[in-house]
């Protein structure tokens, strides 16, 4: 089911985010300057402008932060996953990010830890299970 | 935005358009001319007056300006700014601060949407929502926006503060209340809590009776200067005060989703306006979703942060409440093509016209218009007034 999942082609920034997919390791650029996790990848760091990234492997761990149960797929690649939760996740190392829980759902609050579902050309999308 | 443009400008004209099908199956250009037409006859100008053009929608590369040759107007001020539901907030401050610095003096803003017709039609949707980012990161884990959003949004105040589900279906309760004194309004039949609870869910914890209407309509707003507000047809719906803000463009990028922009725009429009969320008599409140209204409550200062809950759950934005919102029943039961923003407008100066028949709120002197738009991205607050509060 999942090579349907609309998963663009990854960018010249994000590029190495989805590498790191393929050995199951959640990568993510800290700024140089400010020493903050930037999510999503980018060009400049949003929170003061420098340029000088760093990709660096985070633990996958983290809080649930946000919670949404989904009672109709929204891709045809989750219809056998409904209900399911999408998520958003504050990782321990500082960084929000979206994400699904499947199978039953995650309360705010509840520790998570990021698991793989394979996409059929290698690369692997975060998603996150309870710990 | 500096106290200048206080009581600088003033809404003079106002119309909107819906229909009792909630389909109006007239291309956009005719639809934005008829309320642009309406609008300016309901203040006694014509075409001849108009020289600032405020419109964001349309697709095409120059809104204002193809807009302004379809009308034979030659505009010297335009903004085609799109912040969503919150853009004709943020016109109205725009073309308040043109007006007070000069560089035009009648300003008509107009939003018209026609998804109802476009659908009959099998157009397919515009995809708004697909930027490059969003469809990387978040349209893979099976969002559906934007009520996912404001899902997530619900379910963080719900277990932030202890916000329940019955309180935010108050809001939508007592919105009903309002559509049932309107006329015009598209879904004018009583609903209780347990209805509102009992509708199913599309993203938890919103039902889908927490979730505004698709219905066709167009609305628009003439603002022109003080000096000649005081000449025209109808009593004048003074700008006290506007501000704009904008956070982010994705709920996951949303600092806390607990806290809109509206924490931004509410507090600088208010001191602009030299007022409190105190001296308000009549709130028109972005309701794309019941969470927006009770983040706008909060976040403009009708309520502590976290009291939303509480505050909606006694009634206060019901007919006869403490403070009576949406008074047309809003986004949820009277029309919602897409963005309601102009349509607080047009309420909230015919409030203060005391021209609402049913629906009006005894002797209102002060109103707040607070757009929202995206996902909570972006917001517009307007707070208008009547003569006696200059």
């Amino acid at each position: 089911m999942t090579d349907t999942l609309p998963i663009p082609a990854p960018t010249t920034v994000s590029a190495a985010f989805w590498d790191a997919t393929r050995r199951h390791e959640l990568a993510m650029q800290r700024c140089d300057s400010c020493e903050r996790l930037v999510w999503y990848p980018r060009f400049v760091c949003p929170h003061c402008g420098g340029t000088a990234l760093t990709w660096e492997r985070l633990s996958g761990n983290g809080t649930v932060y946000a919670v949404s149960v989904h009672h109709r797929a929204a891709l045809p690649a989750l219809a056998d996953k409904v209900p399911y939760s999408v998520i958003l996740v504050d990782l321990d190392e500082g960084a929000r990010l979206m994400s699904n829980v499947f199978g039953p759902p995650p309360a705010v609050g509840d520790r998570v830890g990021v698991g793989w579902v394979a996409l059929d050309d290698g690369r692997n999308m975060p998603v996150f299970e309870p710990k | 935005m500096t106290t200048d443009i206080r009581g600088a400008a003033a809404i003079v004209g106002v119309a909107d358009e819906v229909s009792p099908t909630g389909v109006i199956d007239v291309p956009i250009r005719e639809l934005e001319a008829r309320v642009i037409t309406a609008a300016l006859a309901d203040a006694g100008l014509s075409l001849r007056d108009v020289d600032g053009l405020c419109t964001c929608t349309g697709g095409t590369l120059m809104h204002s300006v193809e807009l302004a040759e379809y009308l034979g107007v030659a505009p010297r001020f335009t903004d085609a700014t799109q912040t969503g539901g919150a853009s004709y907030g943020l016109h109205v401050e725009h073309a308040a601060a043109a007006i007070a610095a000069g560089e035009a003096e009648t300003v008509v803003i107009v939003y018209a949407s026609t998804p109802r017709a476009a659908r009959k039609r099998g157009e397919k949707g515009l995809g708004v929502f697909a930027t490059p980012e969003r469809l990387e990161w978040e349209t893979p884990f099976g969002v559906v926006l934007p009520i996912s959003a404001y899902a997530l949004a619900a379910n963080r105040h719900m277990a932030t503060y202890g916000t329940t589900a019955a309180q935010l279906a108050q809001i939508a309760v007592d919105t009903r209340r309002w559509a049932a004194l309107n006329p015009r309004a598209h879904l004018r039949e009583a609903i209780t809590v347990d209805d509102v609870l009992g509708s199913g869910f599309i993203a938890e914890p919103l039902h889908k009776l927490e979730c505004c209407l698709v219905t066709d309509g167009a609305a628009a707003v003439v603002v022109t200067s003080a000096e000649r507000a005081r000449t025209l047809a109808r009593p004048p719906a003074f700008v006290l005060g506007a501000a704009s803000a904008a956070s982010h463009a994705m709920i996951s990028q949303m600092p806390d989703l607990t806290v809109s922009p509206g924490a931004l725009s509410g507090p600088a429009a208010f001191k602009t306006a030299q007022l409190t969320p105190g001296d308000i008599d009549v709130v028109q409140l972005y309701d794309s979703f019941t969470i927006t209204v009770l983040l706008a409550l909060e976040d403009l200062g009708f309520c502590p942060k976290g009291e939303g809950g509480p505050f909606v759950g006694d009634g206060a934005l019901a007919p006869g409440g403490m403070l009576p919102g949406q008074t047309t029943g809003g986004g949820l039961a009277y029309t919602h093509p897409g963005a309601f923003g102009a349509f607080l407008l047009v309420e909230a100066a015919r409030q203060l016209r005391g021209e609402c028949g049913e629906r009006q709120v005894p002797d209102a002197k002060t109103a707040v218009a607070h757009g929202t738009g995206g996902v909570l991205s972006a917001t517009s607050t307007v707070i208008l007034g009547t003569e006696v509060t200059l």
